[in-house]
């Protein structure tokens, strides 16, 4: 996802001299040739994230369109309020990357697992909040944040689902893409995690069970449509994402349901439970280790499934 | 208006608008009256018909907690009515505590956290570098808002960009929210510390209009160097009892306190 990302950084900085990236020392063997080519639209600050959003803020006011780049949590937690008062609340073209979401840099220890950002960001009032779960989604969702207006965060993985986009297809912020038609159960992933998904529904297919499986690369505005939809169409909803269970893609899929009195059958979000990762290993590790991988997916859903056909709960059935 | 009028408007201004409010902070307003009465009395350029005039010099309130005075400043050069400033922190109205730009014209950042407006002054800066401007980009920030580290961060940021189009103004009264400066966390050697950063320093007495307004006129104090004013000032100057008194970094003036305040202001 990273090599997309500048690749696409890289032909839009050619086009736009508003666009200037910024990075928080770090990009080692991936920015060289976006610095060459480009020196006066790239800016190294030093490892100082907090005066990174300041001064990208101070940029974006001046109309300039400011990338600010580091990994894990250095551009997002460490400057929260940076992100918050400066770049936010002045509604600023301030494009917060994340490079290394989740597990991405696992071996690394807790320090570097990107694992409560979107439930953190997503709480900021204006900010769009994206995590690709594809090459195809890291190069569109791209140039998509720099082309919105105002401040968004960017997500990006490590691991990812590949190329999964239809010729011609067209992405579009706050619009999930339907990768996989069925009426089993849907599920519902946001960042790379969206392999597992992918492959979790092929299995499951095996068993004659018929997943929907949505890329909800937008966490914020949420595609509230494509969730009401399963509701209504799907046997139940299974949200998967490399992030703790409160408040990230599950938590706002959940809220969609219930504020709209469209509660599916059945609902699980599949993340991070149980605090702190402190056992490192590789991205496929730690999700083997903490129920993410595509084992305990199919597992879940089937369990799922398999109790929703046996009864069909009293409480959901008379709420219809 | 000359500047030293202004001043006088502000102080006036700001202790009325602080006890209408109930607001805190008057006496951190009164110990940066004169910086701002010199630079939006003197200094800046601005057109208060044209807030957004692409050419105008930039001023970033960075301890956000004297918007009151700010606000003043801006009412008293035209940016807006002078009647607005008595709905400042009540209900309903657009002129928080901390000041804020939103629909306020004139301010360009909204600021209240500490340590957050030099660096986005610095961004400016390097903006308008970038583009070729020539304008300025002046920021004033308190002496206890330097423990945060994120001002380290844009003092180490600016001199390396030779942003010596960034002014930062020290309002240096040596006293903090619950304490001395001295007895929190020292300063000293407060000039030294920016020199050594790469900055060009000058210090002054910040009530001291004539000589703020020549130390003003030589910016930039040199060449690809940001310049720091580190003006010595005296918290709550200009009303007597609250002068070099923590008690008024967040007591308001009500009742005989406001009346006192205000007959002493007029006298001055």
């Amino acid at each position: 996802m990273r090599n997309e990302f500048i690749k696409r950084l890289e032909a839009l900085t050619e086009k736009d001299p508003r666009l200037l990236f910024i990075t928080g020392d770090l990009g080692f063997g991936v920015i060289e040739n976006l610095a060459k080519r480009f020196p006066k639209q790239y800016l190294n600050v030093g490892v100082a994230e907090q005066n990174m959003i300041g001064v990208a803020t101070g940029l974006a006011l001046e109309g300039r369109i400011a990338v600010a780049y580091s990994i894990g949590n250095f551009p997002t937690l460490r400057c929260l309020e940076q992100i918050r008062n400066d770049a936010a609340y002045h509604g600023a073209n301030v494009k917060v990357v994340c490079v290394g979401g989740g597990f991405s840099y696992g071996s690394l220890g807790f320090s570097h697992h990107a694992t409560e950002d979107l439930s953190i960001l997503r709480a900021l009032p204006g900010l769009t909040v994206v995590a690709p779960g594809d090459l195809w989604e890291a190069g569109e969702a791209t140039e998509a944040v720099i082309r919105a207006q105002g401040t968004c965060y960017l997500r990006l993985d490590k691991s990812s689902a590949g190329w999964t986009n239809r010729p011609g297809e067209k992405f579009e912020l706050g619009r999930a893409r339907l990768l996989r038609e069925g009426n089993d159960a849907t599920i519902i992933a946001a960042g790379g995690i969206l392999a597992v998904a992918l492959s979790g529904a092929e299995k499951l297919a095996a068993q004659g069970i018929q997943c929907r499986v949505l890329s909800m690369h937008t966490i914020k505005p949420l595609d509230t449509e494509a969730i009401l939809g399963a509701c209504r169409e799907t046997g139940g909803i299974v949200t998967l994402e490399e992030h703790v269970v409160e408040g990230g893609l599950g938590g706002a899929v959940a809220e969609t349901c219930l504020e709209e009195e469209n509660r599916p059958k059945f609902f699980h979000r599949m993340g991070l439970r149980g605090g702190f990762a402190t056992i490192v290993g590789n991205q496929d590790y730690l999700r083997e280790k903490h129920s993410m991988d595509e084992k305990s997916l199919v597992a879940k859903v089937a369990d799922l499934v398999a109790r929703g056909r046996e009864r069909r709960p009293q409480s959901l059935a008379t709420s219809r | 208006m000359d500047t030293e009028t202004l001043a006088k408007k502000i102080r006036r201004h700001a202790v009325r608008m602080t006890s209408l409010g109930g607001s805190s902070h008057i006496a951190s307003v009164l110990s940066m009256t004169d910086i701002l009465a010199v630079l939006y009395g003197h200094v800046l350029r601005l057109d208060p018909k044209n807030p957004k005039w692409e050419d105008r010099d930039r001023f970033i309130l960075s301890k956000g907690h004297s918007g009151a005075g700010v606000y003043a400043a801006l009412a008293e050069r035209g940016f807006f009515p002078v009647s607005q400033l008595d709905t400042h922190c009540q209900n309903g109205s657009r002129l928080s505590g901390h000041v804020s730009h939103k629909d306020v014209p004139g301010v360009e950042l909204s600021t209240g956290s500490l340590g957050h407006g030099l660096s986005v002054a610095a961004g400016m800066a390097l903006a308008g570098k970038l583009a070729g401007k020539t304008h300025r980009v002046f920021t004033v920030l308190s002496d206890g808002e330097c423990d945060e580290g994120s001002n380290w961060e844009a003092i180490l940021f600016a001199p390396h960009h030779k942003l010596d189009n960034l002014v930062a103004v020290i309002d240096y009264n040596k006293i903090q929210s619950l304490t001395s400066i001295s007895d929190t966390l020292e300063l000293e050697p407060f000039v030294d510390k920016w020199r050594s950063f790469g900055w060009s320093v000058l210090e002054l007495d910040g009530h001291d209009h004539k000589k703020m307004v020549e130390v003003f006129s030589k910016l930039p104090f040199a060449k690809d160097k940001p310049s720091c004013v580190i003006a010595h000032t005296t918290k709550g100057k200009g009303v007597s009892f609250m002068e070099n008194s923590v008690l008024w970094h967040y007591r308001t003036a009500k009742g005989a306190e406001f009346d006192d305040a205000m007959k002493e202001l007029d006298k001055a």
